[in-house]
């Protein structure tokens, strides 16, 4: 980390020479601003665990009600996917921290360049993801009614399978939403709209990259490991 | 700050642009970022939900008049219950006080120019719409009976009526909600102005925090399980529905947990607002500042750890239903040491006899009428007894009307000079608000007893026996709603025929009083610097 700490910047911008980026009219100092961001951010971040905090209290639930099941269904996912997926979304939190980083140090080739790298570990994710569900919905794993999978000894294995798509699905639905947002600040690097002063929405979207992460981090070992 | 004056010194500009007629056209206000024109804008659909869920109430009020069928059948009924519940809960109180009042008055109450993201605020505003277009797109198909809370398995696999089409917009509204309250959280901590500490903000804004705070924090956890509801009803996914082994119970834990937080985004507010009336109009410092304050912070919390009592006939635990009997007790705490705060307040005040006073008297008489006997429900040997009758219908009534909704109208007497830059008639306002306060407790104190003699609650029809008091409850019904109509108005009188306010009608002493009224775009000229309290009135009163 560099001696000079973003509000260090901010502030020296506002005395004087003058700010290469626009601080909106309601904030008195750059410095105000970059907080509130900052600030924002972690408090939408706070709501996305509470939202998928949820769905990890019916997991427990029901894990603990039909015990049987949910160790008979997690036999079906594939580890190996699921671990490679796994290492997908770590690595891409490292390039994603990598081109926070050197958006920060006014790099902008190298911001674009772990910026690429990050999308396409995005993608890959995605892709296995893919293969792993057309496997699933083919041999009839579906949650809840339309469950018809061969094979099954316990009562409520669809049970199972609505938390794997559920938590898996929506984690998803983030994966992709990430991916955009990824590709969108990789749009506004490439026209110079960043610098060392004003990087806010990079590292905005790098915080919330590293949610996406960490909640896989919890579904991997919850659904494909634990027995 | 070398810029900056003080609060007192903030030259008020006069015949010049405020912020209602710096720009003209509706396309200006579709495309506002000014969180004064997003509240007034809030304001508008809020009171348009509130007039529609109104008529909704009174219709369930004529069909109750005699037993069997007066104007509805009973699906109608079911039907229109429902809907007034929704309404008045989603697309009303949860969004108007944050929305309307919180947008108004916060920026200014801080000397901001505006909330921490004003594009975000209009996005809220913009949600808003979209999820009451979709709530609303039920009356124009199949309707609503599931009750506002969405029961599952009638929710999920019986009612016939378009359950998806809400539930989707109160999904949307919610985030709506959601962002509002991120806003507020940011604005209040990184937008203060000079000198202006925690403890010098006006109570309202610690309300509107702690508002925001549940806002935040509980309103996930509802669109989730939301989101679940529409995929059991789609694709019967198991989570809820018990023929395929999912757990109803669940599915109310998960909405009581974000519902009962609910009951506080709407009572918290209120309550924020009442703490302004009563100062200002008994012209009189605060009693106990920090006391309400915090007390505010410490309903924000408890609030989380009491869902369960809306469960005990639902088959939770004897265990989990005592702990949480215990714990809602522990609410009443911080509740009374408001009710006491505010009545010590008025003591040796100078106290004004007009609009705002009389509804702040109303509320704690209201408010405090519908605390105590949410003791009674606490109990949970009480409550298996009185659940499900009209003894709740008329507790959370005088909850959510007696204190949220006459606290509303109460708050909009007190700063519609500042919103409008017109006066109204307070001898009307007054007028209605007796006629609103005599009409609300003939509707509702009249529950009470049909609740404690068991007449069930979302029952079109009943015995005989209750006649009489279902129709002494409609009449108030009908002297409420005449109330609130001339409510509406002695506030479309003021826009055309009012006269001119002044910037500081009531002698406050808060910052949103020292700009002019309507104040201009960006509130005040120069950023100003706070030098006192919210409630250092001088100690001689001069009216």
């Amino acid at each position: 980390m560099s001696a000079v700490t973003p509000s260090d910047v901010a502030e020296s911008a506002d005395k004087g020479d003058s700010p290469d980026f626009h601080v909106a009219h309601h904030f008195d100092t750059a410095d105000t601003q970059f907080d509130s961001n900052r600030m924002g951010i972690w408090l939408f971040l706070v709501t996305e665990v509470l939202f998928f905090g949820g769905l990890f209290c019916a997991f427990f639930v029901f894990r603990s009600w039909y015990f049987d099941s949910f160790v008979e269904g997690h036999h079906y996912l594939d580890k190996q996917m699921g671990a490679i997926n796994t290492v997908f979304l770590i690595t891409s939190s490292l390039t994603m921290a990598l081109g926070v980083r050197s958006a920060q140090q006014a790099k902008k080739g190298a911001t674009s360049l772990y910026l690429i790298v990050t999308v396409l570990f995005a993608c890959g994710f995605l892709v296995i993801k893919y293969i792993e569900y057309a496997h699933k919905i083919h041999t009839g794993l579906l949650p809840g009614a339309a469950f018809h999978g061969q094979g099954f000894h316990t009562s409520h294995p669809g049970t199972f399978f609505a938390c794997y798509f559920m938590m898996t699905g929506l984690h998803g639905l983030h994966v992709l939403i990430g991916i955009g947002l990824i590709l969108w600040i990789l749009f506004r690097n490439m026209r110079g709209e960043f610098s060392g002063r004003y990087y806010a929405p990079v590292e905005g979207v790098g915080l919330y990259w590293h949610l996406v992460d960490l909640i896989w981090i919890y579904l991997f070992p919850l659904l494909y490991l634990v027995g | 700050m070398s810029r900056a004056i003080t609060a007192d010194e903030v030259a008020i500009p006069t015949g010049g642009k405020n912020y209602l007629n710096a720009e003209k056209g509706i396309l200006s206000w579709l495309t506002t970022v000014d969180h004064k024109r997003i509240g007034m804008m809030y304001l508008a659909s809020t009171l348009t939900a509130f007039l529609l869920g109104g008529i909704f109430a009174l219709l369930l009020r004529i069909e109750l008049l005699h037993p069997g069928k007066d104007i509805m059948t009973a699906p109608q009924y079911n039907q229109a219950f429902t809907l007034h519940g929704a309404i008045m809960v989603f697309l009303f109180i949860i969004p108007s006080l944050p929305g309307a009042l919180g947008n108004f008055v916060l920026p200014i109450a801080i000397g901001a120019k505006d909330v921490a993201f004003p594009k975000l605020n209009l996005l809220s505003l913009y949600l808003y719409w979209i999820g009451a277009a979709f709530t609303l797109s039920s009356l124009l198909t199949t309707g609503l009976d599931t009750g506002w809370t969405f029961y599952i398995p009638y929710s999920a696999s019986v009612s016939q009526t378009s359950v998806i089409a809400v539930t989707f917009g109160v999904f949307i509204l919610g985030f709506s909600s959601i962002l509002t309250g991120l806003n507020f959280i940011v604005t209040i901590h990184k937008l203060r102005a000079p000198g202006l500490t925690w403890f010098r903000l006006p109570l309202m804004l610690w309300s509107v925090y702690a508002t925001a705070l549940i806002q935040v924090l509980a309103t996930p956890v509802l669109a989730i399980t939301l989101l679940l509801l529409i995929f059991e009803r789609l694709f019967h996914i198991g989570i809820f529905d018990p023929k395929l082994g999912g757990d109803p119970v669940l599915y109310q834990h998960f909405f009581w947990f974000y519902s009962h937080p609910a009951v506080y985004i709407m009572i918290l507010p209120g309550m924020g607002i009442v703490s302004e009336l009563i100062a200002v109009h008994s012209h009189r410092r605060i009693f106990g500042y920090k006391a309400i304050a915090f007390s505010s912070v410490a309903i924000a919390m408890v609030g989380f750890l009491v869902w369960g009592h809306h469960m005990f006939t639902s088959g939770q635990s004897e265990l989990a239903s005592t702990i949480f009997s215990f714990i809602t007790f522990f609410v009443t705490i911080p509740s009374g040491v408001k009710v006491f705060n505010w009545t010590s307040t008025m003591w040796k005040g100078s106290i004004a006899w007009n609009a705002p006073m009389l509804y702040a008297m109303s509320f704690l008489f209201l408010f405090t009428i519908g605390g105590l006997t949410g003791l009674f429900l606490g109990m949970i040997n009480v409550d298996l007894h009185l659940h499900d009758t009209y003894f709740v219908v008329s507790h959370f009534h005088y909850v959510m009307v007696g204190g949220t909704v006459v606290a509303f109208i109460g708050g909009l007497h007190h700063w519609w000079p500042k919103m409008t830059g017109k006066m109204y008639s307070d001898t009307a306002a007054k007028i209605a608000c007796a006629f609103i306060f005599v009409g609300f407790n003939m509707t509702f104190f009249t529950q009470f007893f049909l609740g404690s003699a068991g007449m069930p609650r979302r029952y079109y029809t009943y015995l005989d026996q209750f006649q009489p008091l279902h129709a002494f409850s409609t009449y108030g019904s009908w002297v409420l709603g005449t109330g609130l109509l001339i409510v509406l108005g002695t506030f479309i009188h003021s826009l055309f025929r009012g006269e001119k306010a002044p910037a500081n009608p009531w002698g406050a002493r808060s910052l949103e009083w020292m700009t002019s009224s309507p104040p201009p775009t960006e509130n005040f000229h120069r950023t100003p610097v706070v030098t006192h309290g919210p409630y250092d009135f001088p100690t001689t009163v001069d009216r």
